[in-house]
């Protein structure tokens, strides 16, 4: 070549010569190729593709409008992410057993698993909580419980991440009150409770009342944090639930992002200002399978969340924009099949979000499509983070991905995508419209069912599931829950039931179904509730009588 | 497509379980394999299946249950579907169902448990092939 | 199996079960059905059969879901057929509408029994009549049929109903398909449905509007009612509405009229079926009807002419 060659020119010449060459005797291993959200991969990227990027206006600086690289300057330089991996089973005792030995082996954070009747407000003593106490996280029934989960375990000192949903301001009511017992005031303490009803609509299931009711108990928890809990996020927008109920990655965005601008909508019209509380605003991902599709995801997240932020809700503080969010890596990806190869694709996910800057990761035990995790295998899982933190590396510059053509197109490919969804959604009223059509539940299902029918047909691989088989499985010691945990758990009710003072528990309760008739702030009044042994069925059940259950319609 | 026999089962979640990925796969695609699907949601009790079984007259109930419960509902279900001597319906499970449950589940009367990495034309032919007509 | 009398013995007497089984009998089109329906023949006619019909979305099962207590209220007991379309190439089907009425799964009172349409066109499926009559036989006072209500002749419920409730949402666009479809003036009420939705009074002002289009003389105008099924609102209002049209029904005469109607159309169906049946079957065995229908492929015989000297022929062999 004598001047120097055009890219576009070579590109051509590559295209038609060297490829033209190659592709003859060994063709490609698909005709096209797309990710699972069907977004087209190409086989080669180039500056050329970066053509519509500006780097000032789309990528920016870490720390920076539209948070592109980072929502903070120095992300893992600083500080690395926290280490929260979430666990809960059986008894409190047994949990904080877990939790301990969780701190010791050098996890950072805590994130409490509780049982479905603690999901979904019913005491274990509940007919409908026959079998289920203890089962896929702790029982928790009243504050006694929640004193034993927190014992020895400075709240002043531990952040504490709490997954539950529809009876939120009452976990979070007794945390608040453990709290106080061990002499640390509520503004100091740190954590998050997931608190994110639509996403129980849509996708996990675990709602008890209907969507009014649930979004007046969200702003009220918004209000009460807001006031009292500037270090606690008092929201976890969710997007992996929805994402292992079977989304691809840009309706995990989109759906979720929806749901975060629901919530912004209920909070502006339940009289906050924007600034007042989108700070504390957290959202939670998923981390799947295609690598670089899962790192763009989180990219891709930020900024759109961040011009949702500025542009559609006019929010002056630039904390309101910035996403902070927990990953958890992605547990439909598990395999029964030689669970050990697990190990690695958690170690691949856990990377993806390292490298997608989330702030705080939770990595899955290799036996858990068998059962709950052994202690063993949820060491393992540590150590992955800790080995990813500290040997590879790859925490010392910020957002290395940035530049790297196809993430950035990716990122821009999956930001528009997931705003299209958005605005769809908008015409529809909103997310709680869209899932009150079932919209965004059959977009879900169509895309669980695709990627089945695509996993039977071979056409994709699991590995060890549809190709790698081994006929013999290795025999695998899994965690089995106390059998004895849930009459257990019903004793220990019974005992608290007779020790309380039961007028003060009757006078909360009747205070409760007043307030819950009126407008008043429910979390006070759950507060003093808790703090008198009120227990969680108790007061679910007010509130059940006043707001009514959810039916689902479940369009199928 | 005229008025042939056709497989009606019914697939349920029985206790407080909240994941329907799989079971609405399995509607889905029992659905494309010609049968006729009723699906009752969420948060069923052993007595609502049963009594849904019955009046619908499937020949085949579906579990799907994520939760660890199992043990305390599938053998409950079998116990009903004894009491209202419906015990001519297959019943079959899927979700999170360790190994070392299988014999005892078997026992009560559950005939085979479709576990993670089940393919979905599986669980079509051991229907089809099982059923009582 | 269960044997004809223990069929028969068992919807008198209220076994679930027995009429489970005899209703799937009947859609299986299986000939022990037709022998057991023809003993119960006697014992039905006592329901009041309600259908209830219109578009997707609009709220049909959640409307019925609320009808079953008020109508409990009144000590009725209830019988509900939820039919759903059949895919068109698998045969299969989702069934989905009893989880609106998860409710009333345990109360004695009520038997709810899925269909999928198996092919048959006009909403309801072939056998949708006889699974009703079944439930009529079992005891039910009211038998509500909720329709696939695709809004395209959806007529047929009107063969199977007394009262014929079409549905409607606010800001729906099928004006022009409801009156094409004939859909308008099979409705003995109409109810508009979500009428916490914008546009809900506009909705009723146009079916007010078209039903004054409408020129026939109609001692029953049918009224047009507000809900809002979701919280319950206008619930009541249908009920005395569905009460007070099957008591016009019978007062007016036009029960008896309906009624004979209905076993005229039943039994030159019945009739039509089975001549049919057996013309076909003895033709097709015969060489003769493969050459007869070569020829009218070939344009040596026209069609008109061989039926009408098939069925001469039929008819003179059976008169021997």
């Amino acid at each position: 070549m004598g001047e120097k060659e055009t890219l576009p020119h070579a590109l051509k010449r590559w295209r038609d010569v060297i490829v033209k060459k190659v592709i003859g005797r060994f063709p490609e291993r698909k005709e096209e190729f797309e990710t699972v959200s069907g977004i087209p991969v190409k086989r080669l990227y180039t500056p050329a593709d970066m053509e519509p990027i500006d780097y000032m206006k789309d990528i920016g600086f870490p720390g920076e409008f539209p948070f592109t690289r980072g929502v903070q300057p120095t992300m893992y330089r600083g500080r690395f992410w926290t280490m929260r991996q979430y666990s809960g089973f059986a008894t409190a005792k047994e949990t904080n057993e877990r939790y301990r030995f969780l701190l010791e082996q050098g996890q950072t954070g805590l994130s409490v698993a509780f049982d479905l009747p603690t999901q979904i407000g019913y005491d274990s003593d509940h007919e409908l909580a026959k079998g289920e106490v203890g089962k896929v996280g702790v029982a928790i029934d009243s504050l006694a419980d929640m004193e034993i989960l927190f014992d020895g375990i400075p709240l002043d000192k531990v952040s504490t991440s709490m997954t539950i949903n529809s009876s939120a301001a009452v976990l979070l009511a007794m945390y608040i009150a453990v709290a106080e017992k061990q002499g640390v005031s509520m503004d100091k303490l740190r954590g998050t409770i997931q608190n994110d009803i639509l996403k129980e609509y849509a996708a996990r299931g675990t709602y008890i009342f209907p969507p009014g009711p649930s979004m007046r108990l969200i702003t009220d928890t918004f209000k009460f944090c807001s006031e009292n809990m500037p270090l606690f996020n008092s929201i976890s927008i969710s997007g992996y639930h929805i994402r292992e109920a079977g989304s691809t990655a840009v309706q995990e965005v989109a759906f979720t992002l929806a749901d975060g601008i629901a919530y912004v909508e209920a909070a502006i019209k339940a009289g906050l200002d924007v600034d007042s509380f989108a700070s504390r605003l957290s959202f939670f991902f998923g981390s799947a399978s295609e690598f670089f599709e899962e790192i763009a995801k989180f990219r891709a997240a930020r900024r759109l969340w961040a011009k949702i932020m500025k542009e559609r809700f006019g929010a002056r503080d630039d904390n309101s924009s910035r996403m902070r969010f927990h990953t958890q890596t992605a547990g439909y990806t598990l395999t029964a099949q030689q669970p050990d190869n697990n190990v690695v694709r958690v170690t691949l996910q856990a990377l993806q979000a390292v490298l997608g800057g989330t702030q705080s990761l939770h990595t899955n035990s290799r036996d858990e499509a068998l059962s709950l995790p052994t202690e063993e295998s949820v060491q393992i899982a540590l150590r992955t983070q800790q080995i990813i933190a500290h040997e590879t590396a790859v925490g010392d510059t910020v957002d290395p991905m940035a530049g790297s053509y196809f993430v950035e197109v990716l990122t821009a490919e999956i930001e528009n995508r997931a705003m299209e969804y958005i605005k769809k959604i908008d015409e529809m009223g909103g997310a709680p419209a869209a899932i009150e059509r079932g919209y965004i539940q059959s977009e879900i299902h169509n895309s669980a069912y695709d990627y089945q029918r695509r996993v039977d047909s071979g056409e994709r691989i699991v590995v060890g599931v549809n190709e790698f088989t081994v006929d013999e499985e290795q025999r695998f010691d899994y965690l089995r829950v106390n059998p004895q945990a849930e009459s257990e758990q019903v004793a220990r009710l019974k005992d608290i039931r007779s020790k309380r003072d039961t007028f003060k528990v009757e006078a909360s309760l009747d205070a409760l179904r007043e307030g819950a008739k009126g407008d008043a702030n429910l979390v006070p009044i759950i507060l003093d509730a808790v703090k008198v042994y009120a227990t969680l069925g108790e007061i679910c059940g007010v509130l059940r009588d006043v707001f009514g259950e959810y039916k689902a319609a479940d369009i199928l | 497509m005229g008025s042939a026999k056709k497989i009606r089962v019914l697939l349920a979640k029985p206790g407080l379980d909240g994941h329907d990925r799989g079971v609405k796969v399995v509607a889905r695609a029992l659905r494309d394999a010609g049968m006729e699907v009723i699906y009752t949601g969420l948060r069923q009790t052993p007595e609502m299946i049963v009594r849904a079984a019955i009046d619908e007259a499937v020949s085949c109930i579906g579990l799907s249950i994520l939760s660890g419960a199992h043990m305390a509902l599938f053998p409950k279900v079998m116990e009903l579907l004894k009491k209202e001597g419906a015990t001519d319906i297959l019943v079959v499970g899927g979700g999170i169902i360790p190994e070392d449950d299988l014999p005892e589940l078997k026992k009560a009367g559950i005939a085979e448990i479709f576990g993670p990495g089940t393919s979905l034309d599986e669980i079509v032919e051991y229907i089809k092939a099982n059923v009582k007509t | 199996m269960l044997s004809e009398s223990e069929l028969i013995d068992g919807v008198l007497k209220g076994n679930r079960r027995a009429l489970a089984r005899l209703i799937t009998l009947i859609e299986d089109e299986d000939l022990l059905a037709s022998k057991v329906l023809a003993k119960l023949y006697k014992h039905t006619g006592k329901a009041h059969i309600i259908g209830i019909t219109g578009p997707p979305g609009s709220g049909k099962s959640t409307i019925v879901t609320k009808l079953i207590p008020e109508l409990r209220k009144k000590q009725k007991t209830i019988g509900i057929v939820c039919v759903d379309p059949s895919s068109p190439f698998s045969g299969g089907a989702l069934l989905g509408d009893r989880i609106r009425m998860q409710e009333h799964t345990l109360d004695e009172a009520v038997y709810v029994r899925s269909m999928g349409t198996r092919g048959h066109l006009g909403g309801l499926a072939r056998s949708t009549s006889d699974a009703v009559r079944a439930i009529d036989a079992f005891g039910k006072d009211v038998i509500i049929v909720e329709t696939v209500g695709a809004g395209q002749a959806e007529v047929e419920i009107i063969e199977i109903a007394q009262t014929v409730i079409v549905t409607d949402v606010p800001g729906s666009g099928d004006d022009i398909q409801a009156i094409k479809a004939g859909i308008m003036e099979i409705a003995d009420i109409f109810v508009v449905n979500k009428s916490d939705l914008p546009g809900a009074d506009n909705k009723v002002m146009e079916i007010n509007a078209m039903l004054e289009l409408d020129s026939r003389q109609r001692d029953w105008t049918p009224p047009v009612i507000l809900t809002d099924a979701r919280s319950g609102d206008g619930i009541p209002e249908l009920v005395e509405k569905i009460e007070q049209h099957i008591e016009f029904l019978k007062k007016s005469g036009l029960l008896n009229q309906k009624d004979l109607k209905r076993s005229r159309d039943e039994l030159e169906d019945l009739m039509r079926d089975k001549l049919t049946r057996k013309l076909l079957e003895k033709l097709r065995d015969e060489p003769e009807y493969d050459d007869a229908i070569a020829k009218i492929a070939k344009r040596n015989e026209d069609p008109y002419t061989v039926a009408e000297r098939l069925i001469a022929e039929f008819l003179v062999k059976y008169r021997e």
